[in-house]
């Protein structure tokens, strides 16, 4: 007894760190996923099964003339959904949802920094949605055939772009979003532009030219990109960091309006 | 019905205070803030007090006094308008972090994840705190020792409030922050509350509290302060507070008699009077000898003053009174201004 209650008193009379903050709050929200059972049709259900759908409209000679395989197809139609479903979506909702409980302004009031609130909840929904790609990329190899990725980095990289850029995106649909049903309309625009201008479940390849360089300025475009060429390992040096750096700017843009607009309580 | 007043408390009593007490001791300091609102509107309107180290501090107050729009300034949540804040001899606001470790915060309204557990949440909040207790120790504190596995959208909004204070405690804090905390709690539970307050208070901590039971006010607070209309109105001990207002005596005019038969009012100390059909309210700064010449009077004349009631000032009647002053400054001001604008 006496020995737990020392151990105890060591351990918790430290002064935190971003770290230990960090995991407290993402294992609470990890707990309240597993809790919510729509949102975890929408974190992991709808991402996996998606996918199958794009496979029946892909058309032989549109993927000939995009020179993609069913596997890259499907892989990037995969990460794409995972994206927008496991983490964009369900952030929106949550970060909706904690904000009109009012459970933001009290983390507010302790030591967590606005941040680390943010990212904190963000967690959970950013892991799993990480844990759906690895999935979409296992799934696709033993099933149509993936082959093995050329520049696997670059893949890496679009994934945790696309990531931070969904998280971050996720707030700003949320400040402009006032309950939690106005979440679920307010957060289609993207998913649908992002759906069918980023190359997800059409290649951009069938566009014309000129349209298809506007979309690949798209939020959801460059992860893409750098996940198909990836695979493909057809991206140029070049090509990889104009995708990267659009996606950067994708990300600086998100995180300044987030400090512009992002609403801690709920409006009076 | 009509009133007299001579004497009206003005908003710069929290200057005198900062005035007479040691700088070095004061644990917060707030100098003519102010919060406007992005509508436009004015919350709290250049306001000035100091609480110092182990003081128990109430900011009393009617709905919408400006309260609540103080107190998240002084946690930090916002940044003030206009003036100046110090808690611990830092900026809340922009010195977050050396600041929060320090004080705990119990909102008007807090807000947990409903499905939670109560002793999810209070691990979760340990993990943010420095210096945390034990989730059990901070839930036996409150007397939630029992709900540690309850779901939060299963207690009552009272247990709710006890939740909220129990994580207010987490981190031992040096300066505590209760807005409200006994709204919606039932009379035992106000009474625990109080108690824990006054417990905290004896081992060193300062408590800035809101509330607008007074009561609560006058039983807790080393000093206070009313707050109306973004203002302070007046400031001090309990008693200070209430010795600034007169005490008052009202009775009902005998048939037949008229407010002159009475002796004259300046000679039995009475500052101001009202009359309601026949009731008299005389108030005066010398309630013993106003009362004394009245029933000498009344003896002599062979009169009964019906429904007599003398009493000295409480708080409540200094609250009351202070509400209407403002309102009534604030009308005299407003027809001030209609007449320069038809000059």
């Amino acid at each position: 007894m006496s020995a737990a209650t020392t151990t105890t008193t060591t351990t918790t009379g430290s002064a935190t760190t971003a770290a230990g903050r960090l995991a407290a709050l993402g294992k609470a929200e990890l707990t309240l996923l597993g809790r919510s059972k729509g949102m975890l049709v929408t974190a992991i259900v709808i991402p996996l099964v998606l996918p199958l759908s794009v496979q029946q409209t892909l058309k032989g000679d549109m993927l000939e003339k995009a020179g993609l395989t069913m596997g890259t197809a499907l892989l990037t139609a995969g990460i794409g959904f995972a994206m927008l479903f496991a983490v964009y979506s369900a952030l929106v909702n949550i970060y909706v949802a904690r904000r009109e409980e009012l459970v933001l302004k009290r983390l507010r009031t302790g030591e967590l920094r606005d941040r680390e609130i943010l990212a904190g909840t963000a967690l959970p929904a950013a892991l799993i949605g990480l844990a759906q790609c690895v999935v979409v990329a296992v799934a696709c190899t033993a099933l149509v055939g993936l082959e093995a990725p050329r520049a696997p980095h670059l893949a890496v990289l679009g994934v945790l772009l696309g990531t931070v850029l969904m998280v971050a995106l996720g707030a700003v649909t949320a400040a402009f979003s006032r309950t939690a049903e106005s979440a679920q309309v307010s957060s289609l625009p993207l998913m649908f532009v992002s759906m069918i201008g980023s190359g997800m479940t059409v290649p951009l390849e069938v566009f014309p030219d000129r349209l298809a360089s506007v979309l690949e300025l798209l939020p959801l475009s460059p992860a893409m990109r750098l996940v198909r060429g990836g695979w493909t390992g057809e991206l140029s040096a070049y090509e990889a960091l104009g995708a990267a750096a659009t996606a950067v700017a994708w990300v600086l843009l998100a995180v300044f309006a987030v400090q512009r607009w992002f609403r801690w309580e709920p409006r009076r | 019905m009509h009133a007299h007043d001579s004497a009206h408390c003005r908003p710069t009593a929290g200057r005198e205070i900062l005035d007479h007490m040691n700088t070095d001791d004061h644990v917060i300091e707030v100098t003519d803030l102010r919060r406007v609102y992005g509508g436009g509107f004015e919350a709290v309107r250049g306001i000035s007090f100091a609480v110092g180290r182990g003081e128990l501090f109430a900011l009393l107050g009617t709905n919408g006094a400006g309260k609540t729009s103080t107190v998240e300034l002084l946690e930090g949540l916002a940044r003030p308008t206009a003036g100046r804040v110090r808690v611990l001899g830092h900026d809340p606001y922009a010195e977050r972090g050396l600041v929060r470790p320090r004080i705990g915060v119990m909102l008007q309204e807090g807000g947990f994840p409903s499905e939670l557990t109560v002793g999810e949440a209070v691990r979760m909040w340990a993990g943010c705190t420095s210096g945390s207790r034990p989730t059990g120790e901070a839930l036996e504190l409150v007397g939630l020792g029992h709900r540690a596995r309850v779901r939060i959208k299963q207690l009552s909004g009272g247990e709710k409030r006890r939740l909220d204070l129990a994580l207010a405690l987490l981190g031992r804090p040096d300066v505590l922050f209760l807005d409200e905390p006994t709204t919606g709690l039932d009379a035992e539970g106000r009474v625990e509350t109080w108690e824990l307050v006054r417990a905290l208070r004896a081992s060193g901590t300062t408590v800035l509290l809101t509330t607008h039971y007074l009561e609560e006010a006058e039983s807790l607070a080393d000093r206070l302060a009313i707050m109306h209309a973004g203002q302070l109105a007046a400031s001090g001990t309990p008693a200070e507070v209430t010795a600034a207002q007169p005490s008052q005596i009202t009775f009902q005019l005998p048939e037949g008699y008229h407010l002159g038969d009475l002796p004259p009012l300046g000679a039995l100390g009475v500052t101001a009077h009202e009359t309601e059909g026949r009731t008299v309210k005389l108030r005066t700064d010398v309630l013993q000898q106003a009362a004394t010449q009245l029933l000498l009077w009344a003896r002599d004349a062979g009169v009964e003053l019906r429904g007599l009631d003398v009493r000295s000032a409480s708080l409540e009647e200094a609250f009351l009174r202070i509400a209407r002053d403002v309102k009534q400054e604030a009308r005299d001001a407003r027809e001030a201004g209609d007449k320069e604008k038809v000059a």
